[in-house]
């Protein structure tokens, strides 16, 4: 299934990837595919912000705002008066 | 029933030095479901402490993440214990394990297994790396499914509160404030109201990939529509229990089935934080809007002329 597109905060440098692949081997919807040992941004907008990429790409080469897509945690956040939130720590600014 | 497992490193079957090390949340179902594929097989368990939650909201966190995975490699003595240096960790710990930074730390090198316990052992056996399928999530019926009880459980009090507020409403008629109102009218609303929220956290998840729209406050939106269209069809509520008959409702089923649907975004395995906050920017005004004026409308219509006392 998809989802809203053109919204994804997902940002790849191509030129600091050092093929390593994990981000293609991490992403749970396939939005990265290695293409001759560099990796390429296949499918961006089936990103749903995890930050699993960023966070496992030692060179740095991505950056994504990281959160939990859920309406309800968004409204209790306001609610609380902080940001977006399950009731435990939410998204955070992930990268690698 | 407490679901949490005491976090730490066990064995399953007759493990040594040699066997492999599973990573787990200390979720019982998490626990439960690594087990589950172990039969017959010898190996290292190690739980960390991620409050009793799931491996993906745990990573999601940060609880199943670096520092909890350094933290009880530690503790466990685990380097005493195997003679090398992998951890699996499942494939959705990923968004809270940094594998060089775990790798710098400890010194184990994570290697990430497949999505699902069940290609697990596929998985240890074969020649390495998962294949493309094992890491894949998937969100097929049943799956959407399943998830239908969180939605009802969850949101269930607040619906019964918004029943009951119809419900009260009901009393007011054309001479001021009347219980009779409350049972016939009243009732009749918050039944409408119920099954509204009943049927759009039912219906909404089970249809999800055939409503149109992305945003799921449309999806939402859309199956209020049909069923506000059924009930005017039907003709009920009628004029007799507010003078404007199906009007507030065609406002109040929308814009409540939308809010219902839209919750269920945080259910799924595919929404962004993004899209999320784009879709409510549009629909929770408007949600707002239609549940306020469609309450106004069906109010005014009982001092109007609904609901004969008695």
């Amino acid at each position: 299934m998809r989802y809203i597109e053109g919204v994804t905060t997902l940002a790849f440098d191509p030129g600091r990837c050092n093929g390593c692949g994990m981000c293609a081997k991490v992403c749970p919807h396939a939005v990265f595919r290695m293409e001759e040992r560099r990796a390429v941004l296949a499918d961006r907008d089936a990103c749903m912000e995890c930050g699993a990429c960023a966070r496992n790409c030692e060179p740095g080469a991505i950056r994504v705002r990281a959160g939990v897509g859920c309406a309800g945690g968004v409204l209790a956040g306001l609610l609380a008066g902080t940001g977006p939130t399950c009731g435990c720590s939410g998204g955070s600014d992930a990268r690698g | 029933m407490d679901y949490r497992v005491s976090p730490g490193l066990y064995a399953a079957g007759n493990p040594d030095a040699g066997s492999p090390v599973l990573v787990s949340a200390n979720y019982k179902m998490s626990f439960d479901r690594l087990r589950d594929v172990l039969p017959k097989r010898s190996a290292w368990i190690l739980v960390l402490d991620t409050n009793g939650i799931n491996v993906w909201c745990a990573a999601g966190e940060g609880t199943f993440g670096t520092e909890e995975i350094v933290r009880r490699v530690s503790e466990t003595g685990l380097e005493r214990i195997v003679s090398h240096r992998t951890l699996v960790v499942p494939q959705l710990g990923a968004p809270g394990v940094s594998a060089h930074e775990v790798r710098a730390q400890c010194g184990f090198r994570v290697e990430y297994g497949p999505v699902r316990a069940a290609d697990l052992p596929a998985f240890l056996d074969g020649c390495g790396p998962a294949s493309a399928e094992m890491r894949q999530v998937r969100f097929d019926a049943r799956d959407r499914a399943v998830l239908i009880p969180v939605e009802l459980v969850g949101e269930g009090k607040h619906a019964l509160l918004l029943a009951a507020a119809f419900a009260l409403a009901g009393g007011f008629g054309p001479s001021g404030y009347s219980l009779a109102g409350v049972r016939t009218a009243g009732l009749g609303a918050s039944a409408v109201v119920l099954g509204s929220f009943v049927g759009a956290a039912v219906l909404g998840p089970l249809l999800l990939p055939w409503l149109p729209g992305r945003a799921f406050s449309v999806k939402g939106a859309v199956l209020g529509l049909l069923f506000a269209a059924g009930l005017a069809v039907a003709g009920a509520p009628g004029p007799a229990d507010s003078w404007l008959g199906p009007v507030p409702w065609a406002l109040i089923v929308p814009a409540l089935s939308s809010f219902v649907v839209m919750l269920f975004t945080g259910a799924t395995t595919f929404t962004s934080l993004s899209g999320v906050l784009r879709e409510m920017r549009f629909a929770v005004p408007l949600q707002i809007a239609g549940v306020v004026a469609g309450f106004g409308l069906w109010v005014a219509g009982r001092f109007v002329g609904g609901g004969i006392p008695g």
